[in-house]
């Protein structure tokens, strides 16, 4: 018979096995351990904990593995894996203040109280490959120093306290449950809150787009780098047995506030507004894009004109997802037969009207 | 109960079927309303029957016999990989018979054999709003449904009309539900569109990326939209199945070679195989 379809599972298995055999390369090369990608591999581990929603850097390094390194197939395994953890409750709001810090820069200040700290950082690098790490060379140790200030306000906080900024003010009760959009539907208008959590997870490369299009004018918000400070935070959870918070572990974060115009209004003086930003890992470039868009989609709450796709809630947080993403534009590659076949007859119909149309008109 | 280790029976743990199954309902009691759920990842991509695999996963019984298809055939990839996936999770029996299955998911098909009371149709639905296409905006398609505004849809159609002198749309051909809402059928072709009024089965639609679910009660008059002197019809390519003869469903069409030859044969693989007697009856 013509019409051979039969055979698909026997195709699938193959094909996964297939698959297994491309993943080990070759096997005269030593195979890389999981722990290998999460000491090594560390800021493509960040980057799948992100975009996951899941702080685990081993089960991450095992995911970046199975995906032979694709980041977004990474992000999916992991997220199909989270889906199904029970969900305990929320933690307590981190205090970013606390931080303890590895980095921290601010492009509005000189100087500040806890100075400027570089840290681990590709920023001033020349970008010339260093053919000592294709050689297997050793890494030098970093020198080290003690810190100058153990204590690093936030920049942001320094502003507001002359009434500069504007003030974040915390909802007057936190007992209520914390919207989590991995597990309610999300509607439109959705509020800053469910907009951060979307934003948290979304996908870099979208988000750095979208961050790049405000600069370039489309819906421009005056950006300054207010701070930028990258470390570990403790995690606390309140256990209700126990009657206060326990310390849970640390996670690294990094948070980027950025510092835009306002101009004012008829009930608000001019002062300066923030875009927000906070990624798991070192996801610096992320943070970044975070708070332009965060900035970027306050626009109606300002008062500012909506003109640019980065501007638009529905736009941005409906298309920010890279599995979501991933899975409708690659599911182009099922079988659409019956569409087709259908749009085919469609196509010769219209065009055989046509013929018969200018016949008769002959 | 269930087929894989450290996962409950049909993946999905009770809190979320639960939670899938209150929608359910809501969707029954408003038939073609689409109730926003709150879909899981899972295992298998979006775009690629999420929705209807969380459907599915809510409503199958461990007594339940599964058939799965895609493009009316049972042995297509993604429909081989989702059988595997629920006989896997759920240990369920699974059949490519249309008759025999209690539970039948589908990609963009109906079965040709009439469907039964007591049997369950999931469709797997890429874009559950109707007016997507119309209007972009989740906010602004929402209020169009709450006041029953469709003069949009109307007006599109109308243009159609005007233009190419029929109605240019092949599948996911928009209906109306029970004289009230507007829904789309999934891309399912035009031509299966009159089996969704008044079926004996119940028809669940789940679209898992866009987080909604909706559906068809059995004995649910269901209309495709049309105009007094433009009435809905559906295109048929005129010949018989190569393989079975039957003039009455729908086929697909093969190109056998790079001169133009094509044969067509049924795309609905189970009926085309019971007709050729290959399947006793």
């Amino acid at each position: 018979m013509y019409v051979a379809v039969k055979g698909g599972e026997k195709a699938i298995d193959a094909a996964h096995e297939w698959l297994a055999e491309e993943r080990r390369g070759n096997p005269e090369v030593p195979e890389l351990s999981v722990g290998q990608i999460a000491e090594q591999l560390g800021l493509a581990v960040d980057r799948v904990m992100a975009e996951a929603s899941l702080y685990d850097r081993e089960l991450a390094s095992l995911a970046l593995k199975q995906a032979q390194g694709d980041v977004i197939e990474a992000v999916f395994l992991l997220r199909a894996y989270r889906t199904t953890l029970p969900r305990f409750g929320a933690s307590l709001s981190v205090d970013t203040g606390a931080m303890h810090i590895d980095r921290r820069i601010s492009a509005t200040f000189k100087d500040l109280p806890g100075g400027q700290v570089l840290g681990p950082t590709y920023d001033y690098t020349h970008r010339l490959l260093d053919f000592t790490l294709a050689a297997e060379g050793k890494a030098p140790a970093a020198p080290t120093a003690v810190p100058r200030d153990e204590t690093m306000p936030r920049v942001l906080d320094l502003l507001a306290d002359e009434g500069l900024m504007e003030r974040e003010e915390a909802p007057a009760d936190e007992s209520g449950p914390v919207p989590d959009l991995t597990r309610e539907p999300l509607t439109y208008p959705a509020g800053r809150a469910l907009r951060l959590q979307g934003l948290a997870r979304g996908d870099e490369g979208f988000l750095l787009s979208l961050g790049y299009s405000t600069q370039r004018g489309y819906g421009r918000n005056h950006p300054f780098a207010g701070e930028i400070r990258q470390g570990t935070v403790s995690v606390e959870v309140e256990v209700p047995e126990l009657g206060f918070a326990i310390d849970i572990g640390d996670v690294m974060l990094t948070e980027c506030q950025s510092v835009n115009q306002f101009k004012g209004d008829a009930v608000r003086p001019a002062q300066f507004t923030r875009g927000y930003g906070l990624v798991f890992g070192r996801g610096e470039r992320k943070a970044m894009a975070m708070a332009l868009v965060d900035r970027a989609l306050r626009a109606e709450e300002l008062g500012e004109a909506v003109q640019g796709p980065a501007q638009d809630e529905e736009f941005v947080l409906s298309h920010t997802d890279n599995v979501e993403a991933s899975g409708f534009v690659q599911h182009l590659k099922l079988p659409h037969y019956v569409d087709f076949q259908a749009e085919l007859q469609l196509v010769r119909s219209l065009r055989a009207a046509r013929v018969a149309k200018k016949e008769a008109a002959e | 109960m269930s087929g894989v280790e450290g996962y409950n029976f049909a993946y999905l743990d009770e809190q979320t079927k639960r939670m899938i199954r209150r929608a359910l309902l809501k969707a029954v009691a408003v038939p073609g309303y689409q109730v926003p759920f709150a879909s899981r990842e899972m295992p298998l991509p979006y775009g690629w029957g999420t929705g209807g695999i969380q459907v599915t996963a809510a409503v199958l019984g461990a007594d339940d016999t599964l058939k799965v298809i895609d493009q009316g055939a049972d042995d297509t990839t993604n429909a081989v990989s989702i059988r595997r996936f629920f006989a896997k999770t759920a240990g369920v029996a699974t059949t490519t018979r249309t008759a025999e299955a209690t539970v039948i998911q589908t990609r963009h098909r109906i079965p040709e054999q009439p469907l039964t009371e007591g049997q369950i149709l999931v469709y797997q639905v890429p874009t559950p709003e109707p007016l997507r296409w119309l209007e972009p905006r989740e906010a602004e398609t929402r209020v169009l449904h709450a006041l029953g505004d469709y003069g949009v849809m109307q007006v599109e159609l109308y243009e159609d009309i005007a233009i190419h002198g029929k109605i240019k749309r092949a599948y996911d051909y928009p209906v109306e539900v029970a004289q009230r809402y507007m829904t789309s059928p999934s891309p399912i072709p035009k031509f299966d569109n009159p089996k969704l009024s008044n079926s004996p089965a119940l028809q669940l639609f789940g679209a898992g990326r866009e987080k909604r679910i909706y559906a068809i009660p059995p004995h649910t008059p269901v209309r495709s939209l049309d105009f007094e002197d433009y009435p809905f019809d559906v295109d048929h390519p005129g010949q018989p199945c190569a393989l079975c003869g039957d003039r009455a469903s729908y086929l697909d069409e093969i190109v056998t070679d790079d001169k133009g030859s094509r044969m067509f044969v049924c795309s609905d693989t189970d009926h085309c195989a019971e007709r050729r007697g290959e399947i006793p009856q």
